[in-house]
């Protein structure tokens, strides 16, 4: 049994899909028409289908993000048309959260970065479900400043829970990565595009996420804390999350309200893993015509903008907003 | 150390002149202190030295000359979420507002150290528990901004427990926002100094306190991304009472040098000596 909420319903889903099936299977070995009974089911699928997937709650958003077979940072990066990955901080090991090299984006020769979960247990083991270790965030911030001194703009995937709250990442100075990265992604001076494709949790995710262009999958999550931690955090206890969740405003559409998120893509009904060729492709087509619009802009220009887009956020709500608290 | 004029107007009213505003217990090693006592040693147990958490005003009192000029006073928190829990958002920054005479987690302006103009920034544990809020992440920008602009020093004192819940995603982007601020200070070969105090954590250990050119943390601070509690969930077992101490991350080489509070406004003067060329 699977604790995601979305997986459970599509497998009432796939219990429906095969009635279907059986029932056309012993209609065509039958002479009895059964094609009434056929359309109803159908009907009555098509129904469940949009009451499951119409209109989704920031919960089972957040459940859509962690879907395990919702498209990762690897099915995006292979559909570019060459990748060559780079390995290593050049201090300690490499990290298998974080996948990253040179690549060529239709004609245009890029460094693409992005957090890599797995597939599988043993995947996920391997590449500690997606959340980065110090070395992870170093060889991230090693390829950023790589490619700016290579002039090549910087494309990124978001998709983890959180940076890895281990033991030896404490003790490997996760703050310090993480700030690290942060300073070479905000200093770069190079276009950089991040695409936020499945959970986006924290100061993990964003180390990845300072970006001129910032766009974000329909059924993504991008938050403070991720649900769980937030209601631990706050009310002590992981078990609130979904009332967290509602809170936190962490859907593509309130982070676009607010400017966080520049764009929005959309993904077919029920997610993007029911369509996933065409959910990575139109978001590679997004990438490279944001890339397209920064690369006329100077480098003054194109810091300029930078800084003030991460400035305002916090600036502009100001106005108009009478004085709450005066000490 | 004689008070400066500005400090009784700024501090928080004392609750009443009853014993238990009058006395303070050491949570380490349960001495009672008197208060008068325990201001005049900087807030640090006079038996066992544990440092107490500072309020801002005391802080500032402690470590600047002469005048401390305010900036930034004037952008005040409101609530972006319409957050609301088993209190609204409004509703806990007014408390912790009037319980700790601030208005957000942080308090920056300028002032000397020594002979040297500075930008000082004090975060304070008694808001919000020092999280970090779209006004925190705006007061600091302004720090570094005008600092910039003055081509002085900024020390900012560190405390907090991450990027506030309450503010969601806007909270978390102070971390760009302020790294933003940091780097265009420092890349102009201004110098940046934090001061990493109990406790230091998350959103604000993995922006600005960690990328200043110098890193002093106070004895025994609790110093780290994760918090402890979060760590011991995840693997299931209790950590070591040394772990994420300033110590620790000395021996680990995260962090430049612990200092006991009563050396630290001397230690400050001798650093600023180094880098500061009239």
């Amino acid at each position: 049994m699977s604790n995601n909420v979305i997986v459970e319903r599509e497998k009432i889903l796939l219990e429906l899909e095969r009635r279907i099936a059986e029932l056309r299977a012993a209609s065509a070995a039958q002479p009895l028409d059964m094609s009434a009974e056929i359309g109803a089911l159908e009907e009555k699928y098509q129904q469940i289908l949009r009451e499951f997937f119409g209109t989704l709650s920031p919960w089972e958003k957040v459940h859509m993000a962690r879907h395990p077979g919702r498209p990762t940072s690897l099915d995006y990066i292979s559909r570019f048309d060459r990748f060559d990955e780079l390995h290593g901080d050049r201090h300690y090991r490499d990290d298998p959260s974080i996948v990253g090299g040179f690549a060529f984006l239709r004609s245009r020769s890029v460094m693409v970065i992005g957090q890599q979960r797995g597939r599988d247990t043993k995947e996920n083991l391997r590449r500690n479900f997606g959340m980065p270790a110090p070395e992870g965030y170093r060889k991230t911030s090693r390829l950023a400043r790589l490619a700016a001194r290579l002039g090549l703009p910087i494309v990124t995937f978001v998709d983890t829970k959180g940076a890895d709250p281990g033991i030896t990442s404490e003790e490997h100075a996760q703050s310090e990565a993480i700030a690290t990265c942060l300073r070479a992604f905000s200093t770069a001076r190079v276009p950089i595009v991040a695409a936020v494709i499945g959970e986006g949790g924290s100061g993990g995710a964003l180390a990845l996420a300072i970006a001129d262009r910032v766009l974000m999958l329909e059924h993504s999550t991008y938050s403070v804390a991720s649900p769980e931690g937030c209601a631990a955090i706050l009310w002590s206890d992981a078990g609130k999350a979904e009332e967290a969740a509602a809170r936190l405003k962490l859907t593509a559409d309130d982070l676009h309200r607010f400017g966080v998120v520049d764009e929005i893509i959309s993904e077919p009904l029920g997610g993007a893993h029911r369509n996933a060729e065409d959910v990575v492709s139109r978001t590679l087509n997004a990438i490279d015509l944001a890339l397209a619009q920064l690369a006329p802009l100077s480098e003054e220009r194109l810091m300029e903008e930078r800084y003030r887009k991460y400035r305002r956020l916090g600036e502009s709500q100001f106005e108009g907003v009478p004085p709450v608290v005066r000490a | 150390m004689p008070m400066p004029e500005w400090l009784p107007s700024r501090r928080p009213k004392e609750a009443s002149s009853s014993d238990a505003a009058l006395w303070s217990k050491c949570p380490k090693c349960g001495e009672v202190l008197y208060r008068r006592d325990l201001a005049a040693n900087l807030d640090v147990c006079t038996r066992c030295s544990y440092h107490f958490r500072m309020s801002a005003y005391d802080r500032i009192a402690s470590i600047a000359d002469g005048d401390f000029v305010e900036i930034g006073q004037e952008v005040v928190p409101n609530d972006p979420l319409g957050w609301s829990d088993k209190k609204t958002y409004l509703a806990k920054l007014k408390s912790d507002s009037e319980r700790s005479g601030l208005s957000e987690s942080v308090v920056c302006g300028f002032t000397k150290i020594g002979r040297f103009q500075v930008g000082l920034g004090v975060m304070d544990f008694h808001f919000r528990g020092g999280t970090m809020g779209r006004v925190t992440g705006e007061r600091i920008t302004l720090l570094f901004e005008e600092a910039r602009r003055r081509k002085v020093p900024c020390v900012i004192f560190a405390a907090s427990g991450g990027a506030r819940m309450e503010e969601g995603m806007l909270a978390l982007m102070q971390m760009a926002k302020t790294t933003a601020a940091a780097a265009q200070f420092t890349e102009e070969g201004n110098f940046f100094l934090t001061v990493l105090t109990d406790p230091t954590t998350g959103g604000v250990s993995a922006s600005f306190a960690f990328q200043a050119d110098v890193i002093v943390a106070e004895s025994k601070a609790m110093i780290g991304f994760a918090g402890r509690r979060v760590i011991e969930q995840t693997i299931r077992q209790r950590l070591p009472d040394q772990f994420q101490t300033a110590e620790f991350l000395l021996e680990k080489g995260a962090i430049d040098m612990v200092v006991d509070r009563r050396k630290l406004k001397g230690q400050l003067l001798r650093l600023l000596e180094y880098v500061v060329h009239e």
